[in-house]
């Protein structure tokens, strides 16, 4: 059905990041209009998912073009599903950057920036056409670049370096692969790519394209073997950012996956093998690495790499349920992840450290705290009937019953590895005696912050574990929606003729 | 650069390099031109003016902040953008005026998204080149 306001969530941030910009000097309203602005986005999101679960997919032809010629616009149930949880994210790190960015990199255009990267995000998860992707691709990595430099620290810069060069690399392999698809279809529209990739004769090169779509994205996601840049930047920036970057950044590599694969690239034997294999090996060496790590968001960082082998497993089972347990846990991830890097923010304020080794004796000197941090990290885990264990539950039914017993046995392999490295974390941080640290003179401690800051960064955090909280025991609900995206992935007529009629 | 010749030419480029950027500006919808490439005139026109008679100069004939553009001209170009979104159309659809403007032609959405473009094009130019020439 055709609807000119589905593109109103990608409109907003812009129009919020012009607003910011005209009050470039003053920081009190930047912060005003950055929160008043995410919650308006917040209820357009929802608006527009009741919408889409309501009435079917709703889609919109960028200047009155039809497609296949012009720039599609589709929102189906996966795309406003993924819009609504980067306008929760968004507002829950604008409420944090509230309390905890910094005056200095706020002069420098810190909130306009942001909304930008939102603004990107959404419009990539909105686009129907794979060009369009590449460029909402593009505006993602140019503003997170900004973001991840913005300060100027030593460390910020040699982590950008990384994290620039594989991005950038990624994006030249995902332009040629939409080259070499142009090439062979002559078209950019995913619903008509859908149905022109599968007339064409010649396997090998629409295989040798699908790959090179899958190292693009595979880049960009932080699959094994190209996952270093990762743990090498995530690390970095203020906790304000890791947050945004470690709940959305990779997972628009996950969700272009996801969209590609089951629309225009169906895999075959070989392909499936492919990512099935990258998974288990992406499960592996997220899960070990974050064993060794001890600057706790470094541990997160690699958990990331870890979870998003999780849902590649469940793109590589290829089954409805698996589609679906993969799309749960993108959801459950999308939230937990910002939250924990928020919470490992919120460490830093009270004890001025990220090392785990001289952490410690958090639950004995701030148990309320405590409490509320252990809603995210064990959501993490998993442990029923949280929010992580809902979307594994269905991950492995899928690989079960499609007799993929290699499957199971990593995602559980990996469910146990984040078990291992949360309950050590938890042990380090909050249970052992932490040494006496000394105060350090350039962090402003959280007694010293004004009250308002407080609240903005344990609000934020009390925010999102709420949702995580719903998501677990809502399960009923976010599981309708997985299994109905996955169906409508699987079969994607509904899709296509939404997009190019009859 | 401080010749007299150099320093007195500038005088006169500045407000000509200026009109024929709209020009440029204007004549860009069918033919050769738009937005980008009279934005880059009209910053160009600046940066002549300031290596003439110094930035200070510069500024002090622009009145305004060049990177003050930059959000006036994404507005304008976002509004034009959104603006048939009040009519039910599509987001970025082009709208005509019915009859034609002298000099300027026909006047549409597409006009003002151009005219958006130039302005956020001179403020991102000027700002950078501004920026870089007070750190030497």
């Amino acid at each position: 059905m055709n609807n000119p306001y589905i593109v109103l969530p990608v409109i907003l941030q812009l129009f919020i990041a012009i607003l910011l910009m005209f009050s470039w000097s003053s920081k009190n309203i930047q912060k005003l209009i950055s929160v008043t602005g995410s919650l308006i986005a917040l209820v357009i999101s929802l608006l527009l998912l009741i919408k889409v679960d309501n009435e079917g997919i709703q889609i919109m032809q960028a200047g009155g073009w039809e497609a296949p010629f012009g720039i599609t616009f589709v929102a189906d149930t996966f795309s406003a599903l993924l819009v609504l949880l980067t306008a929760i994210a968004g507002l829950a790190v604008s409420v944090y950057s509230v309390g905890s960015v910094r005056n200095a990199r706020i002069k420098f255009g810190y909130f306009p920036i942001f909304h930008l990267l939102i603004m990107g995000l959404s419009g990539a998860f909105l686009t129907g056409d794979i060009f369009n992707l590449y460029v909402w691709f593009e505006i993602i990595i140019i503003s997170s670049f900004v973001l991840l430099t913005l300060g100027g620290e030593k460390a910020q810069i040699e982590g950008a370096i990384k994290y620039v060069t594989m991005n950038l690399l990624a994006s030249v392999i995902f332009l040629t692969a939409i080259a070499i698809l142009y090439g062979l279809t002559g078209s950019l529209n995913m619903a008509d790519l859908s149905l022109r990739v599968a007339e064409i004769e010649n396997r090998g090169l629409v295989n040798v394209t699908a790959i090179l779509f899958l190292v693009g994205f595979g880049i960009k996601s932080a699959v094994f073997p190209l996952y270093f840049w990762l743990p090498a930047s995530y690390h970095t920036p203020p906790p304000a950012i890791s947050a945004i970057f470690g709940g959305l950044l990779t997972k628009v590599g996950v969700y272009a996956m996801l969209r590609v694969f089951t629309l225009i690239f169906i895999p075959d034997t070989f392909l499936s093998t492919v990512i099935m294999v990258i998974a288990i090996f992406t499960i592996l060496s997220g899960g070990i690495g974050a064993l060794i790590q001890n600057n706790i968001r470094k541990v997160f960082s690699y958990l990331i790499i870890c979870h998003i082998g999780f849902m590649l497993a469940g793109l590589g089972v290829y089954s409805t349920l698996a589609i679906a347990g993969a799309i749960f846990y993108l959801v459950h991830d999308i939230i937990v992840k910002t939250n924990l890097f928020m919470v490992s923010g919120l460490i830093f304020k009270f004890k001025g450290t990220y090392s785990m080794r001289l952490l410690g004796g958090f639950y004995k000197e701030h148990p309320k705290m405590s409490l509320l941090m252990a809603i995210p990290l064990f959501s993490l885990v998993g442990i029923p009937p949280l929010s992580g264990f809902w979307g594994k539950l269905l991950m492995i039914q899928g690989a079960i019953d499609q007799s993929n017993m290699l499957v199971v046995f990593f995602i559980i392999l990996g469910s146990f590895l984040t078990l291992f490295i949360i309950a050590r974390l938890w042990s380090e941080v909050f249970w052992k005696d932490g040494p006496e640290l000394p105060e350090k003179k350039h962090i402003k401690y959280y007694n010293a912050l004004k009250p308002l800051k407080r609240k903005a960064m344990v609000g934020s955090i009390v925010f999102l574990s709420l949702i995580s909280l719903g998501i677990g025991f809502g399960a009923e609900w976010v599981m309708r929606l997985s299994i109905k995206i996955a169906e409508n992935l699987m079969d994607p007529t509904l899709y296509i003729q939404a997009v190019l009629g009859n | 650069m401080k010749t007299i010749i150099f320093k007195t030419a500038s005088v006169y480029l500045l407000p000509l390099l200026l009109l024929f950027s709209i020009f440029i500006l204007l004549r860009g919808h069918y033919l050769p031109g738009g937005g980008f490439v009279g934005g880059l005139m009209a910053s160009i026109a600046f940066v002549i003016h300031s290596f003439a008679n110094g930035i200070e100069k510069t500024k002090n004939i622009m009145s305004i902040h060049p990177g003050f553009l930059m959000p006036v001209g994404l507005l304008l170009a976002l509004a034009s953008g959104a603006l048939p979104l009040f009519f039910g159309e599509s987001f970025m659809t082009g709208l005509w005026m019915e009859n034609a403007v002298p000099v300027i032609g026909s006047v549409g959405t597409a006009l003002f998204f151009d005219t958006g473009v130039y302005l956020v094009v001179i403020g991102v130019t000027l700002t950078i080149i501004f920026t870089i020439s007070e750190g030497l």
